[in-house]
């Protein structure tokens, strides 16, 4: 049996942390959390995720988007799945991959908050099954 | 100094060279302006040219001869209203008919001089002009302000409604796929943490009230002798089952009583903001100090916590609407960053005082909170 996959997740409301952490762990992944940008850029330096799930407006408006840049840079095979609260309020669609938008967004998905449990779940294994497979 | 770019249309070269030479050195000092206006003039002799200048580049205010060759002044102005351009014209007019001044001001002119005039009079339509140039530019620059600022607050108060809504929503879907088994007791936090975050939410419902009642100034306020201390003795008295819970002790340091003229409600919200901060983010079994003083003009209220404090920089968020310190150290505290603004507006709008800080990071924060025991128009709303 392979060691479980490690994900970490970062968000600024505890209660949607605790949320997603709960979900994962109870499908048997190795869960690591950080609640904002910065605790998240530490722990990625001694930890080494094999997918990320990253909530978009924390600290400031844009850390997901930072953050996940940080993220690609120190692991370009980390999947990385931003959560979003905007799409539904400003209509913002961030999933069409707009050619401006998919330029500079490295995200590998996106899901809408809050977050739909089963969504996620699938999410995550289809991300982690599309990585094993490039190896 | 600032410039205004004023433009002079006349046919008559030795009139226009007259009205540059009477406002060269002239210029005009607004009381509610921080700066003094001169001019930089430009001219045309015909209807033609004005209209060349105006589009090229627009000028402040027009002196606009209402006799021209061929392009009548009227249709130069007619030009400015249709093409809306921020320009103020003072119609220059040999009849000094009421009919035609009053044509004029018709058809969007602010002001009209009859020929001919004096330099004095000349200055005296230009000031006045002026005035009301500057004027009409400050209350619409305030209008938009206002406007960006009500958008803005509309936008984060939406989106801090939404963030419990999410959470508890959240914990609902985990509960609806039975996500964390069938075992009932597994859910007893969810349940728990989903009432704690629409608790905060309503309290922060209560609070965007408390603030646009006072926005608004429909709130009728009710001025009358109010006693600090006893005031402060509810705000105590609310904020102890919280204090309690975390072995947080709060002390009142007042002389017998402090009467002012005040309304109720209003200190309320002042002394239940303080005393409920001081619990929030104290330490467990830390303490608050509340302590009331006064001389003749003023009382302050100085509330003194053993918590978790602030750096300099930190401090200066606080006051903004929705203002909140995001740290490690405030995740576990709810609140709606809204208290400390409203609070703020209330002590200097209505009560001619004021709000300091002083804090250390780890060590604890005082706000020390000055009111007028009279405020300004107290005596005709009593």
């Amino acid at each position: 049996m392979t060691a479980p996959k490690k994900i970490l997740i970062v968000d600024d409301d505890i209660d949607l942390l605790e949320q997603a952490s709960m979900l994962l762990k109870s499908e048997g992944y190795d869960v690591v959390t950080a609640g904002g940008q910065e605790e998240a850029e530490e722990a990625i330096l001694s930890v080494i995720p094999d997918l990320c799930v990253v909530d978009l407006m924390m600290e400031n408006m844009d850390s997901g988007f930072i953050l996940c840049h940080t993220v690609k840079k120190l692991y370009p095979e980390t999947p990385v799945i931003l959560l979003t609260a905007v799409r539904s309020s400003t209509g913002l669609d961030f999933t069409s991959r707009s050619p401006e938008a998919g330029s500079w967004v490295e995200a590998d998905a996106f899901l809408d908050k809050p977050i739909r449990p089963e969504q996620l779940k699938a999410e995550v294994k289809r991300l982690l099954a599309a990585r094993g497979e490039d190896h | 100094m600032e410039k205004l770019k004023l433009l002079i249309v006349d046919d008559e070269q030795p009139m226009r060279e007259g009205v540059m030479r009477a406002l060269r050195k002239y210029t005009v000092s607004l009381p509610y302006a921080e700066e003094d206006y001169g001019f930089d003039f430009s001219e045309a002799g015909t209807g033609e040219e004005a209209l060349d200048v105006i589009d090229r580049t627009p000028p402040d205010i027009l002196l606009l001869d209402y006799k021209l060759p061929g392009i009548k002044g009227l249709d130069v102005l007619d030009h400015i209203i249709q093409r809306q351009l921020d320009i103020l014209t003072v119609m220059i007019t040999a009849y000094a008919s009421l009919e035609t001044a009053v044509s004029a001001t018709r058809y969007g002119a602010y002001d009209f001089l009859a020929k001919p005039f004096t330099p004095e009079e000349l200055r005296t339509a230009v000031h006045k002009a002026v005035k009301h140039l500057i004027l009409t530019r400050q209350a619409r620059k305030f209008t938009e302000e206002k406007r960006r600022v009500r958008f803005q607050f509309i936008s984060v108060l939406a989106h801090e409604l939404k963030s419990p809504l999410s959470a508890v929503e959240g914990y609902l879907r985990i509960m609806q796929t039975r996500s964390a088994g069938n075992e009932l007791g597994a859910y007893d936090e969810m349940v728990r943490r989903s009432v704690t975050r629409l608790e905060g939410m309503r309290k922060m419902i209560m609070d965007i009230l408390d603030l646009t009642r006072i926005e608004s100034g429909q709130k009728t306020r009710e001025m009358a002798e109010v006693d600090l201390r006893d005031v402060a003795r509810v705000a105590i008295e609310t904020a102890q089952p919280p204090a309690q819970e975390r072995g947080i002790s709060i002390e009142l340091d007042s002389p017998e009583s402090i009467f002012m003229v005040a309304d109720r409600g209003e200190l309320e919200i002042i002394l239940n903001n303080l005393a409920s901060n001081a619990v929030k983010y104290n330490r467990d079994h830390g303490k608050v100090t509340l302590a009331l003083s006064a001389d003749d003009e003023t009382v302050t209220i100085a509330c003194t916590d053993t918590g978790i404090g602030m750096s300099e920089e930190e401090t200066v968020q606080l006051f903004k609407e929705f203002g909140r310190i995001k740290n490690e150290k405030t995740r576990h505290i709810l609140g709606s960053g809204l208290g400390l603004s409203t609070l703020k507006k209330l002590a200097t709008e209505y009560y001619g005082g004021g709000v300091k800080v002083e804090s250390k990071p780890g060590e604890g924060t005082t706000f020390t909170v000055t009111l007028q025991r009279r405020p300004a128009g107290s005596e005709a709303k009593a």
